[in-house]
Formats: C-alpha cells, sequence, structure tokens
C-alpha cells in the first residue's frame, strides 16, 4: 500500500469516532439493539467487549507468526471464546444482578462481528503495541455508543438514569423506548446524527 | 514440520491452554455462583413463607419441596418453584402454600421477561404509587378450592379470585395458570410421599 502508516495515537482515536464499530462500521449491531434498554446494561455490555476485544487482539497479534494460516479462523475463535467465558463468569460471580440482566448476550460476544473483524483486519497483521491500541479503541468506541443509546433510552423510556429518579412525576414513560422498536428508532437517529455530523465536516 | 503438522499441534496447544485456563478459573468462581443462587434461593423462600425460621429441603421425583419450620421444628408452609409459559417465555414462580394447601401464603416471581412497562407489573407496578406490589400480594391468604380464577375490571368478591392487571390480562392468566397447574401436582408428589393420596 502506498498510503502512509497512521500514526501510533491515531489507532486508538479512530475507534471512537472516523471507524466507530457501531456508527460507521455498523457492526455489533445485536447487542447495541439488544441490552440498551438501561444505562448500566450498555456500560456493562460495552466494558464486557471492550475486555475480550482487548485481551483477543493481544493474544493474536502476538501469535500471528505462529498460526496457520488455514486454522486461522478457528484458533481465533477458540481464543475469543476463551476470554468470552471469563468475562461472563466473571460477571456472574461478582455482579449477579447485571449478569442476570444481560442474560444470554455475555456468552453471544463470542459472534459479535466487530470482534473477529478486528481479529482478521488488524491483529494478525500488526504489532502488538498498535493491535492493542487499536482493539482499546474499538472497545471504547463501542462502549461509548452503547452507553449512549442505553442513557437515552432509560431517561425516555423509565424516567430514569442508572436507576435514580431524573424525571418528575409529570413524566409519562415512553414505553416504545424500552422495548425493541424503541432500540431501532434511537439507534437510526444516532447514526443519522453521526453522518450529518461528518457530512458538516467534510463539506467545511 | 508439514504444515498439516503445524495445523494440528498449533490448534491442540491453544485449546489445551484455553481449557487449562478456563477449568481453574471455573473452579474460583463455580462456588461463588453457587452461593449467589443460595442467597436468592433463600430471599425467595422467606418472601413466601414469612413465618418460617428455616426450611428443609424434601427432594420429591418431580421436583424439591422447601418445608418452612419453625425454630422450635413445627412445620408453617411449603415452597416450591413453579413454571410455565408466559406471554412471551417461561415465567418461573416461588410459590409459598399452608402445609393442608388451604391458601397461599405469598408468591414471587423469580424470572419473566413479558413486555416491559405492562406484563411486568406481574412483578411491580410503578403506575401505582400507593402499591406497586399490589398483583403479587394479592395472593397472600387467597384460598385454593376449587381453583384461583382470575376477573377482570373489578374488584375480587370471592376468596379465589385475582384481579387481572389492565392491559396485561394474558400475563395476569398466565401467572395464575401456572401456580394452579403446580399447586395440583405439588399436592398430588407431597400428599403420596407421606402415603395419603386424596
Amino acid at each position: 500500500m502506498g498510503r502512509r502508516k497512521p500514526t501510533v495515537a491515531y489507532e486508538l482515536i479512530k475507534g471512537l469516532w472516523d471507524e466507530n464499530p457501531v456508527l460507521i462500521s455498523l457492526l455489533g449491531l445485536c447487542p447495541a439493539l439488544a441490552v440498551t434498554n438501561s444505562a448500566i446494561n450498555g456500560l456493562a455490555m460495552g466494558l464486557a467487549t471492550t475486555f475480550v476485544v482487548t485481551c483477543s487482539s493481544v493474544m493474536i497479534s502476538s501469535l500471528r507468526n505462529i498460526i496457520p494460516h488455514q486454522v486461522r479462523i478457528a484458533s481465533y475463535i477458540v481464543i475469543i471464546a476463551t476470554f468470552v467465558t471469563v468475562a461472563d463468569r466473571f460477571l456472574a460471580a461478582f455482579y449477579p444482578a447485571i449478569s442476570k440482566a444481560l442474560g444470554p448476550y455475555v456468552p453471544l460476544i463470542v459472534v459479535n462481528c466487530l470482534i473477529l473483524s478486528r481479529q482478521e483486519a488488524f491483529a494478525s497483521k500488526n504489532n502488538v503495541g498498535r493491535s492493542l491500541l487499536d482493539a482499546l479503541g474499538m472497545g471504547l468506541g463501542f462502549l461509548m455508543v452503547l452507553f449512549t443509546l442505553g442513557t437515552i433510552r432509560e431517561i425516555l423510556g423509565s424516567g430514569t438514569f442508572l436507576t435514580y429518579q431524573v424525571m418528575g412525576d409529570w413524566f409519562q414513560p415512553w414505553l416504545v423506548m424500552v422495548l425493541p422498536p424503541g432500540a431501532f428508532l434511537m439507534l437510526g437517529l444516532l447514526i443519522g446524527l453521526s453522518n450529518w455530523i461528518n457530512d458538516r465536516r467534510a463539506k467545511a | 514440520m508439514s504444515t498439516s503438522a503445524r495445523m494440528i499441534v498449533v490448534l491442540t496447544l491453544i485449546v489445551t491452554v484455553s481449557g487449562g485456563v478456563l477449568s481453574s478459573l471455573d473452579s474460583y468462581t463455580a462456588p461463588k455462583i453457587q452461593h449467589h443462587r443460595l442467597v436468592e434461593l433463600r430471599a425467595a423462600i422467606a418472601d413466601v413463607l414469612p413465618e418460617h425460621d428455616r426450611y428443609d429441603e424434601l427432594a420429591l421425583p418431580a421436583q424439591t419441596l422447601y418445608v418452612g419450620r419453625k425454630a422450635t421444628g413445627e412445620p408453617v408452609g411449603i415452597a416450591f418453584i413453579a413454571r410455565g409459559s408466559g406471554f412471551q417465555g417461561v415465567i418461573s414462580i416461588m410459590v409459598g402454600v399452608e402445609m393442608d394447601f388451604a391458601r397461599l401464603t405469598g408468591i414471587k416471581v423469580l424470572e419473566q421477561i413479558e413486555t416491559p412497562g405492562l406484563g411486568t407489573k406481574i412483578v411491580t407496578d410503578p403506575t401505582n404509587k400507593a402499591n406497586p406490589l399490589w398483583f403479587p400480594e394479592q395472593f397472600v391468604g387467597v384460598w385454593l378450592e376449587p381453583e384461583i380464577t382470575v376477573i377482570k375490571n373489578r374488584p375480587p368478591t370471592t376468596e379465589t379470585e385475582i384481579q387481572a392487571i389492565t392491559g396485561a390480562t394474558i400475563s395476569s392468566r398466565a401467572v395464575v395458570k401456572i401456580i394452579n397447574d403446580a399447586l395440583k401436582r405439588a399436592r398430588f408428589e407431597y400428599r403420596s410421599s407421606r402415603g395419603n393420596v386424596s
């Protein structure tokens, strides 16, 4: 490739906006839609995913010259599944309430395209340092969107933020926001907003 | 080393290390997870058998009954977990009943995925500021013969009636049906275990 190699700092920050996994690449939409009915769920899911993608990227990047090309996907899946199980058991042992609220979506991090795509597109081709920053940035970008989505849906749908009442008695909760259609509506609006901001920046 | 040999060796190594890590993690977290389950179970039994001080587990072929006793050993009631279909998924309920299966002493919904804001009122009803627990509390002291029935849009007039939640009739009916069915089974099992089938 004739292009200049991006700076190290850019590997970290690109995941937050320019290449945000949810808003730009539209990856990992299933958990983004399914668990964001409250801010704490979005936060917990974002942290668990960040943990898995970061550990897997470091591990896979350091093994990238050992793993034969033909069995790379199988190897990636085993490594990812290991870290997912660690995250799942950790939540169940120390945060049983969150583990119960997230239900099957913690084990399902295994099939989150965001994670496998980082391994295939980045960690298997770059050194450990860059892979770490890339994965951390992608994980935090994912966390940021899930937390924002969860916050908006919780405030509009339940009138609470992190279970504290923020809306007065006059407020009639918009039930649709904690139901699946609310997730689609709100995610659509967020993606629209980010595209609008990017368009304006491109023109300016 | 040939490619296929390398493939086998590398993949085997990765899987072995992964298995080792996970099994040592499991031996560390499993007792903690078990402990949370037990705490949850105890809290649920305490909710539905308010008068009990301790309980014995009575493992019967089809289900486990929890016989609540006072500190003196006198039995005060039986608790068990009832499961069945709700409006969307499975509802599981801890049910507390008197020793003679005449009246309920309380219920607590343990798991449900009913519609938020409507069906979830079977657990708590935030729109009823005076008593968010009005629906589950209706079951305290309700008589079981011939069976619990659901009525709509008016307060109960007989001792076996439960008022349905407005907008969540299916969820309300599901809770009552799950309890009725499970009670029949539990009563049969308990009495057969003691040798007097009635």
